[in-house]
């Protein structure tokens, strides 16, 4: 923090301070200690009878081959979503920044799935895959493609996939056209004198110079795709066809509001917490050096 | 100078094209949906043709009310998603602009673990705390009402930062002509700062009215009154039928409404989103 | 101008949606009933507002079965409970176990002193709910058992005869067969893959679900639905998902746009489907009672129910417990459970109700809908058939369900399946029999 100049007054910071430190210690901080505490504990639902066990439900949780399992969906889940998203992103972006004053167009046509709910993304690529009555699934099995997301676990996936990735394709456009257009025109201009063609120039000079937009979409989308897919899971295939769709977060929420196990639904908790301070820590430390430029 | 190809550029257009389509393609069908009456599409004749039940299914989802759907009639849930989204937007950025201003303005103990403080909530989305924050909401009595869907998702680390960023940025000359001229803290914050800040707050309103209007799982658990359901939680209701199929042209009516909002705000104010977006994270 | 007065009235609407009740005493009911079931439900609470004014019942849809349960638990914890809640029949064991949350329905009814005679319901109804000591311990609302619905046009066109469905399982086979030579893309599907494929195939073939009378008797259960008659049913049902005998549409009733859509041409869900198939289907369809199967039986025993019943719970002022225990025998009157039966395919709870929609003439009008009725009463119920009581049910038939998936996708065999299905249980059912100890 660079010294800005500072007023002197003993209570007003506090005051000033006081309605976010409110919310976070009653909504954030103290939830999550009694996720911590409740970790600890055995219950039943109604919370009638309660034995204290210690870790038990660590191990518990860390002992399920499946929890592994989901671990490593998540990141698949995470990594592809992220993949899609910006890939295509990408080309989009750069045939946007292309066409010169028509941009402007495609932008709108392009920026506007942002706003719509992943919940509601997921229940539109939900309606339209459905085997029997939607467009895409249907023209899929009539095409000879045994489509059904109800049982094929990779296809639920699938269908995870592309509408998580639709709804971020937006966030990503704008960032890699902004990105894009501060690349000086000048030094594209002179690697085409010196003879590289469009394909070249992307990858040896476009590319490196998006280096930092790149790696904070990465971190950003990584950080969408572990959580705000829950409301597309959720509102669709509820992580099934046996689990081929079930998240960390997923699990957490139906472990403890579904299933009613609250201890493991906690220790999963905390177990999340730590893992997500570990990404956004790497966000913040990135934002800091972005915003301090 | 840069090749003008004319292939290369209708290539560029005929992907950015196809790249519209397929982003529209999901609203589209969910248009024809809508238009469709509910024996046609469950007969499998949902094609990318809009049938001609548009009117009457809008006036449903409109007029009638959702009785059949399980929830209430829209113009209810529309209004309560607006409440909730002005609620969580404005005070994310009320409060955001104060902790802000305390951060970066003065100096007093515990500044730098508050500063942390506000930093981990970052780390506990709602889905990871659904189970404890559903029973602190509860414990103040505010399950079921506005306060208590907004509330618990106020606080944000995002703004706060932002909002620091930028007043880091603030020439310090200009606080400390303040200082000279004899005006208090809370002068410079709103004859100076403030107005100094507009473009930022707009930008930011535009983001965090989205992230307000777009909220699932919280308003799905913090409700027990169909009076407070929201539009996005609301579809999730009709969706989820025990023993039946939802009705889903009605569902895709509804959709459609839900999403009008936010998508209005963000093309009617694209300049301030996209610097709301490039600014910054969410 | 129409738009604008549209919006009025919404907002008009919406106003008086919020308006706060008069001096009327308000008992919360949440549930689980969405779209047209839902819509009647709400009829019927209003029914009794208006029969009297002291009390007011505002139903809550709170979205799937588990999602009402956990609401409602979450809701007593945090002391903001509603009156009644439904939950279904798989949470059965989680709501006996607590005793301290649970008002039992036998003793708010005497402490209120209402009329109540546990005798006027089906005995194959409230076995599910009555504790060993015969006490019924929560109100039946909307209870069905899985019946086997028929596209009677793609029978004809098939040249089956329509009223003569498959009895059998392999009769099934034969039928499905016959329907895909005429065009049917697939023989059947089926919803509630594990309550319909297991828990009722166990019922209706007279197969033990698990050990201690299907857990009735005692908290150390185990599954047994490993067994080999379970195991080649599975492996059957595989099979023929891959030739579309059989085609699998998902958990719930996810699989009924393939019965609607024409796709599939037999369909075993819930009697309770019955509304929406008249809804939505453009054939003429009929019902008949869910194959069994001949090699492990001679004949069908009896099916167990499914669905829900309406629970109690503490911590509410007295004076809405009074109006709970009146709405309860409102909802037990032979003319509203007639009305819900014949609208919804849900079971008459009551004699009374069977004998007066009988009387009525309904099941005449409409063949078929009292194939759930017989199937429940087909034969005295053996201990296999008396129902289940599984503690943490609700997790368990998400592990089923998900292990069948696992099958029927071709990724496991069967018996590999269940048996994973089994040890998985066993880990839930040890861990509830822990908790609720004493």
């Amino acid at each position: 923090m660079n010294a800005s100049a500072v007023f002197k007054n003993r209570s007003l910071p506090y005051l000033l301070i006081a309605p976010q430190i409110a919310v976070t210690l009653a909504f954030f901080i103290w939830p999550a200690a009694m996720a911590v505490f409740q970790s600890l504990l055995r219950e039943d639902p109604f919370g009638l009878a309660t034995e204290f066990i210690g870790l038990a439900n660590y191990v518990d949780v860390l002992e399920d081959p499946r929890y592994l399992d989901t671990v490593i969906r998540s990141c698949v889940l995470a990594v592809v979503v992220t993949a899609g998203a910006m890939a295509t992103a990408l080309v989009l972006a750069t045939m946007a920044d292309g066409v010169g004053r028509g941009s402007g167009v495609y932008k709108t046509l392009l920026i506007w799935p942002y706003a719509v709910a992943p919940a509601l993304a997921g229940v539109l690529w939900f309606l339209i895959f459905n085997p029997s009555i939607g467009v895409v699934g249907r023209g899929l099995n009539r095409l000879g493609v045994v489509w059904n997301p109800a049982l094929d676990g990779t296809q639920a996936f699938v269908l995870i996939v592309v509408a998580a990735a639709w709804k971020q394709i937006s966030y990503n456009f704008v960032f890699f056209l902004a990105g894009l257009q501060t690349i000086p025109r000048a030094v594209i201009e002179a690697a085409a004198i010196d003879g590289a063609g469009p394909g070249r120039r992307f990858f040896t000079i476009v590319l490196p110079l998006l280096g930092p937009t790149t790696f904070f979409l990465l971190v950003v989308n990584l950080v969408y795709a572990f959580f705000e897919t829950f409301a597309v899971i959720h509102a669709t295939t509820r992580g099934g066809p046996n689990s081929a769709t079930e998240t960390l977060v997923f699990k957490v929420f139906n472990d403890g509001f579904v299933g009613l196990d609250l201890g493991g639904s906690a220790a999963q908790s905390v177990i999340l917490m730590a893992l997500v301070g570990g990404l956004t820590a790497l966000q913040f430390h990135f934002l800091d050096r972005k915003g301090a430029r | 100078m840069v090749e003008t190809r004319p292939f290369l550029a209708l290539l560029r257009h005929l992907v950015l094209l196809a790249g519209a389509g397929v982003v529209l393609l999901p609203v589209w069908l969910a248009f024809v949906a809508a238009s469709m009456s509910g024996g046609d599409m469950m007969n499998g004749e949902l094609g990318l043709v809009p049938g001609s039940q548009f009117y009457a299914n809008a006036r449903t989802v409109l007029v009638d009310g959702l009785r059949s759907g399980g929830v209430p009639p829209v113009g209810l849930m529309m209004l309560n998603s607006l409440w909730m989204a002005l609620a969580i937007s404005i005070g994310k950025i009320a409060i955001s602009l104060l902790s802000a201003f305390a951060i970066v303005y003065f100096r007093f103990p515990l500044r730098k673990l508050m500063f942390w403080m506000i930093f981990m909530t970052l780390m506990l989305p709602v889905e990871v705390r659904i189970v404890p924050t559903f029973k602190v909401v509860a414990d103040f009595g505010l399950l079921d009402s506005t306060a208590g869907l907004a509330l618990p998702l106020i606080a944000s680390a995002t703004a706060t930062f932002l909002f620091r960023q930028f007043f880091l940025s603030v020439p310090p000359e200009l606080a400390e002509a303040a200082r000279i001229d004899g005006a208090g803290p809370m002068r410079f914050f709103v004859d100076i700062l403030l107005p100094l800040s507009r473009t930022n707050i707009a930008a930011m309103f535009v983001i965090l009215f989205i992230y307000g209007w777009n909220q699932y799982l919280w308003p799905l658990v913090a409700t027990t009154g169909e009076s407070h359901y929201t539009v996005v939680m609301g579809i999730q209701r009709m969706v989820a039928v025990p023993d039946a199929e939802p009705i889903w042209n009605i569902v895709m009516a509804t959709a459609l409404l839900g999403m009008l909002p936010p998508v209005l705000v963000v093309l009617a104010m694209q300049r301030l989103f996209v610097k709301g977006l490039v600014g910054g994270d969410k | 101008m129409k738009l604008l007065k549209t919006f009025a009235a919404v907002l008009l609407g919406s106003a008086c949606f919020s308006a706060p009740a008069l001096a009327a005493t308000e008992i919360q009911w949440w549930h689980a009933m969405g779209g047209e079931l839902g819509e009647k439900l709400n009829s019927i609470a209003d029914g009794f507002n208006k029969q009297q004014s002291d009390y007011k019942v505002v139903p809550v849809y709170k979205g799937t079965y588990p999602e009402t349960m956990t609401g409602a638990i979450a809701a007593f914890r945090a002391h903001q409970a509603p009156a009644i809640v439904q939950v279904f029949e798989v949470g059965t064991a989680t709501m006996m176990a607590a005793k301290g949350a649970v008002y039992p329905v036998y003793k708010l009814m005497a402490d209120t002193k209402q009329p109540f005679d546990p005798k006027a319901y089906l005995p194959a109804v409230t076995g599910y709910y009555t504790d060993s000591k015969g006490n019924m311990l929560s109100l039946p609302f909307n209870s069905s058992t899985p019946v086997m619905y028929v596209n009677k046009d793609a029978f004809k066109k098939a040249g089956l005869n329509p009223d003569q469905p498959p009895k059998t399982w392999p009769e099934m086979e034969t039928a499905a067969k016959a329907l895909q030579k005429a065009g049917t893309a697939c023989g059947f599907t089926t919803g509630w893959p594990s309550w319909v494929q297991i828990e009722n195939f166990s019922a209706w073939n007279n197969l033990p679900i698990g050990t201690k009378e299907n857990g009735i008797a005692g908290l150390d259960t185990k599954l047994t639905i490993n067994s080999p008659a379970h195991v080649k049913h599975i492996a059957d049902l595989a099979t023929w998902q891959k030739s579309k005998i059989f085609d699998y549409g998902g958990r719930a009733s996810d699989a009924a746009p393939k019965f609607y859509s024409g796709e599939c041409g037999m369909y075993m869900n819930t009697s309770a489907a019955y509304a929406g198939i008249k809804a939505n289907v453009k054939f003429d369809f009929g019902v008949a009672p869910m194959p069994y199967a001949p090699d492990v039986t001679k004949e069908p025993q009896n099916s167990i129910i499914g669905g829900a019943s309406l629970w109690v719970l503490n911590g509410r002022p007295t004076a809405e417990y009074e109006g709970v225990a009146k709405f309860f025998n409102y909802l037990s009157s032979p003319e509203v459970q007639a009305d819900w039966h014949q609208f919804s395919g849900y079971l008459p709870i009551t004699k009374a109700a069977y004998e007066l929609t009988r009387r009525q003439g309904f099941y005449d009008k409409n063949p078929g809908t009292d194939v759930s009725i017989k199937e429940i009463t087909n034969k005295a119920p053996t201990a296999n058939s008396k129902g289940l009581r599984f503690g943490n049910f609700a997790q368990i038939r998400d592990i089923i369900e998900g292990e069948l998936e696992s099958v029927f996708a071709g990724k496991a065999d069967a018996k590999t399946a269940l048996d994973s299905a089994v040890e998985r249980a066993d880990k839930l059912l040890r861990s509830f029999e822990k908790a609720n100890q004493g």
